[in-house]
Order: structure tokens, then sequence, then C-alpha cells
């Protein structure tokens, strides 16, 4: 008995693609063009990634974020009262979004790259003369394209129940943007040096949760005691949920221009240090 | 050396050393004409995995350089990728996508505009059986589906060279056979083919040239008809009609009893079958069928293997005192 796997493999009325495919080395596209083409291509990839599976990259985040809306809306944010002038439901609000962009930014640059390490086909681009350039901008494009998306849902989600006046939208979205791709960049890193599953969740778990939940989401950070408060400082995530909350309330316990400087400071090292993993092939080449 | 008339392929002094200490390749020197049909064999741990690896950069290598149709890696390492497929060892696609995703998408990898990608896509899984799958979750193809996948993969930019790790390592024959089939028709094409293979049959069917590697080094690195020349002798398997007792003898043959009572004969180069047969008639044995014992190739590359392990056993070692 014949194996159908063999039969019905080849389709004799095709033509062999090497006598008709010209070859990429002969056609006369310039060395940005390509680069530009294997950029978007990932980050078309990466999109579709986040898009065919949304019950597990879009819908969890906006059900726990709606959670913490009705947790400290309803059921807590009455009996806590006013914070800065506002309800406390208006103040942990931007909070809680930047919380959904910075985590989802930064989960699915990792899930996506480690993923693509464990089942080996990060060798298709590995192989590919694609520039370390356009694969960690790829990667990074698509943790901001879920990040954003999250924080836009959320957004939307939070105007059931808080009234967001948005003072500055373009400083607003500048901020979000900027945070996500800081993220994005920390997730890629995160992902590089990973050896197994568990090495993608120890930084989610140990450094980015509390980071995140001592960042000055749930409370002002003036109400803090010393030290703490000091401490509280060396948190670069205070300075991004400061900042995202100006944008929306026009309250920040920091100098906005700080938090710019910090967020510049964090996407430039965090870039720099990708960058540099994925040239010397740190955790994907032996 | 002008882009038209180097070799596909040029390695020189290639060395790799693992972070563990494991020096994998001891200054490998290989060259692979365009349009050859090129054979990479040794044992396990030989270093072709290593070799092949560091040609698709895949594998930081520790020294040495490589050409590629005349780009040296060192100064347009993207320039010598466009030129190069690869088919690897492992199943290496996303379990979670399409065919057609995945091949179009390793298009827009080399710079190809998506549309074109598509249709290229479209005119490799074609080709290769695939159009019907193209959107199939691919974790539900079949193993040599995805075999063909990564073939069709490898093709869909043209590369000038297709390098394929073991690509029919552990699939049953006739998919084998249809493989075969397939990298002929590719390499006459044009497209020159470097294949490590652990079946040398397949090497001996395909491959126009070889190359041995043990240990790190290349120990052979010759056309595969003159490999198949340094056969000194071969051996063939007969089988009596009426099992024997003791080993024949035959005169100017050596002869060796099996347990099923057929046995086997030695026969030297040079010397034709129909001596055998005739020395076969004067001893009344009636023979029923013949074979190879093994695979030509098979013998020679043993006896290589052999030799490049007593030769290393019998260099002095790096702590002995030479003088």
């Amino acid at each position: 008995m014949t194996n159908p796997e063999a039969t019905e493999d080849r389709n004799p009325t095709a033509r062999n693609p090497m006598q008709t495919l010209r070859s990429v080395s002969d056609e006369q596209r310039s060395r940005l063009s390509e680069a530009w083409v294997g950029f978007a291509t990932t980050v078309r990839r990466e999109v579709h990634r986040v898009v065919r599976i949304w019950p597990q990259t879009l819908l969890p985040p906006v059900i726990s974020t709606c959670l913490y809306f009705i947790i400290f809306g309803p059921v807590l944010g009455d009996r806590i009262g006013q914070m800065q002038g506002v309800t406390y439901l208006q103040y942990v609000t931007p909070g809680l979004i930047m919380m959904a962009v910075l985590t989802n930014s930064y989960q699915n640059v990792v899930s996506s790259f480690f993923g693509a390490k464990f089942q080996h086909h990060i060798e298709e681009v590995l192989v590919s003369p694609m520039s370390s350039q356009s694969i960690l901008l790829g990667y990074a494009v698509g943790g901001v394209f879920r990040g954003l998306v999250i924080g836009a849902v959320v957004g939307l989600v939070a105007l059931l129940f808080a009234d967001l006046p948005i003072v500055h939208p373009t400083l607003t979205i500048a901020v979000a943007v900027l945070t996500s791709v800081a993220f994005a960049f920390g997730g890629f890193i995160n992902a590089m040096v990973a050896r197994n599953f568990d090495d993608i969740t120890i930084v989610p778990t140990f450094v980015l949760t509390p980071l995140t939940m001592l960042g000055g989401v749930f409370y002002s950070v003036n109400l803090l005691a010393e030290p703490w408060q000091t401490l509280s400082y060396a948190n670069p995530i205070l300075y991004m949920v400061n900042a995202f909350r100006y944008g929306i309330l026009g309250r920040s316990d920091m100098p906005i221009a700080l938090a710019f400087g910090v967020l510049t400071l964090f996407i430039v090292g965090f870039y720099t240090a990708a960058l540099w993993m994925l040239r010397r092939g740190i955790g994907i080449r032996s | 050396m002008s882009i038209s008339t180097s070799p596909a392929l040029r390695l020189r002094g290639l060395q790799k050393t693992y972070a563990n200490g494991v020096q994998a390749l001891k200054g490998i020197d290989l060259e692979v004409n365009r349009g050859e049909f090129f054979g990479l064999l040794g044992p396990n741990g030989a270093g072709k995995s290593t070799t092949i690896g560091i040609v698709t950069s895949l594998i930081n290598r520790s020294g040495g350089s490589i050409e590629v149709f005349g780009i040296n890696t060192d100064e347009d390492l993207e320039g010598a990728k466009r030129l190069i497929g690869v088919v690897p060892q492992e199943i290496n696609i996303n379990q979670f996508e399409p065919p057609l995703q995945i091949v179009a998408q390793q298009a827009g990898y080399y710079g190809i505009p998506w549309r074109e990608a598509r249709e290229r896509a479209g005119e490799c899984l074609r080709w290769m059986g695939l159009w019907d799958k193209r959107d199939t979750m691919s974790r539900s193809l079949s193993g040599g589906m995805k075999r063909r996948l990564m073939i069709a993969r490898a093709l869909v930019h043209g590369p000038r060279l297709l390098i394929l790790d073991e690509p029919t390592a552990g699939v049953d024959i006739e998919i084998r056979r249809a493989t075969w089939s397939l990298l002929k028709e590719i390499n006459e094409a044009g497209t020159t083919i470097i294949l490590t293979t652990h079946y040398l049959e397949e090497a001996e069917a395909l491959c126009k040239k070889i190359a041995i590697i043990d240990d790190g080094r290349i120990v052979k690195d010759t056309d595969t008809r003159s490999l198949l020349r340094q056969l000194v002798t071969e051996t063939f398997v007969l089988d009596p009609m009426q099992p024997l007792e003791r080993a024949p003898a035959l005169p100017d043959f050596v002869t060796r009893l099996r347990e099923d009572g057929s046995f086997e004969v030695e026969i030297e180069k040079g010397v034709g079958l129909n001596k055998l047969f005739h020395a076969l008639d004067n001893a009344h044995i009636q023979v029923s069928s013949m074979r190879n014992k093994t695979n030509r190739l098979e013998e020679l590359f043993l006896g290589l293997v052999e030799e490049s392990k007593g030769r290393a056993a019998s260099a002095p070692q790096p702590n002995e005192v030479t003088s």
C-alpha cells in the first residue's frame, strides 16, 4: 500500500518555482526598501497574532481592569473619598490604564519572541537578511499595538464608570506611546535572555507588578512617610503614571519634564541594550 | 574573484569552540562549485550541523571566513544571506500559522513586498502540493507536509544556494524518494545544493561531490565517482538454492559462511563478476539471489572515519612531550 503523503504530494502541473521565480539577489530594490518591507512584515505578523488570539491577548486585561473599576468605584471609592481634588476612581483610572498599557506591551513581546525561540521559528528571521533594527522594531511595534489597543479599550470602559476630562490629549497619547515603547523593548530583553517559561514570568511577577503597584497607581506619593517617599522616586513607573495622570486630570506628583526625561532614558537604554544583545545573538545563537 | 566565477560557497579555516570548551570545528576548508549537488557526510557530532549553522548565521563562528558566491560574510552578511535558502533538520515552522502565511512572511523578511510575496508563496505551495492546505494551521499538517512546507519556505526568495540539513531524517522511504526527486529538479534548475545526511544511499544517489567530516575536520573532499573508485574490495552476499554448511572454497575469492546458510564473497576492485560466476559453476553452487552486503559508500565512509580516528589517537596530545 502506498503512502498517501508520498503520492498526493507534488502537483505535476505546477511549474518548478526555481525556474520561474526571480532570485531576490537579482532584484534592484534598495537595502532601505528591503529593510522597510522586512519591518512591515514583522509588524503585520505581530498584529495578526494579537488579533488571532484575542481571547488571550485582549480580553483578560480588559476584564481584570473592569474589576478594578467596580471595586474602586461603587464598592470602595465613595468610602475613600477624594484625592487631589478628584474622586478616588478618577484618581486611580489613569494609573490603571497605564498599568494595562505597560504590562501588555511587555508581555506581548516577551511571549511572542520567546515563543519563536522555543519553537525555533525565530530562525526564519535570523537566516534572512533582515537587520537587527528591523527585527527589534517589528517586535516592539507589535507590543505597542497590543498595549495601546488595550489602553484604549480600558479607557473607553473607564468612561462608563468615571468622568475623565483628558486635559492634555496630546501629552496623554505621547506618554502612553512612549511608555509602551519602553516596556516593549524591556520585554524584548527579557525574551532574549529567557531560557524557559519560568524566566518569562519572573520579571513580570517579581519586578513589574510590585513596581506598578508601588508606582503611584493607587495613591499619591506625597502621602508616603520617609524614607518610602524618597525611595519611590527610584521607581520609573511612578513618573510614567504621574505623567499620564497629568495628561488626563491635570494633576501630578512630579514635574512632567522629569517624567519625559525618565521615559526617554529608559527607551534609549532598553533599545541600545536589546539591539546589542540581538547583534551578539545572546540567547539565540550559540 | 568576481561574483560570476566564484564558487557558491568557500569556507576557509572555519573554527567553532562552544562555551563549554567543546571544539566542534577545527579549521574547515571547503569549496562548493556553483550548480553542484554537494553532500556533507559525517557521523553524529562530527560538525555537520555546526558548519551549516555557521554558514546560515545561526551559530557564531570562532574563526575562519565564509564566502557565498564571492561575497565575504564579514563584509556583506545581508548580501550573502539573500543568496541562501535553508531547510533545517528540526521542524521549525510556527505551528499556529497556516502555510501561505508562513511562506509569504518568509518572502517578506527578504524584502519582497506583500502582494508579490503571496504570489511567490502560492507558486511554491502549488509545486509542493500544499496549495489545498494553504489556510490550514500548520500543526495539523503531517510530518511529510511540514518538511515540504519548510522546503517551500526556503525556496520562496529564489535562493542560488539551498542548504538542507538531513531533510529526510525520520521520514519513510516513499517520502524520502519523493524528496530526492524534488531536490534533483531544484538542482537541475540551476540551484546549488548542499545536503547533509546520514543516509549514504541518499548521498550516492544525489550528490556529485562529497565531503566527509569527522571530529571537526574534513577527512575527504572529492567527487562521488572518484570516492567510490577508492573502494579496494566490495562484499556481496549470495543466497544458494540449498543452505550451505561451510564456506565454499572459490579460487581467488575470500568467502565467509553466514548463520542462515548464505555466504559472503569479497571481490577485489577490477575483478569482474563473471569470474565469480565461473567459480560458482565449477563448485556446482546454484545461487538464487545476490546483493551488496552494505551500501558501497557506507563501506568507504566507515573506512575513512576509522582511519581518521586512528590518526587522531596516534597524534601527540598537547600535554605530551614530543621532543
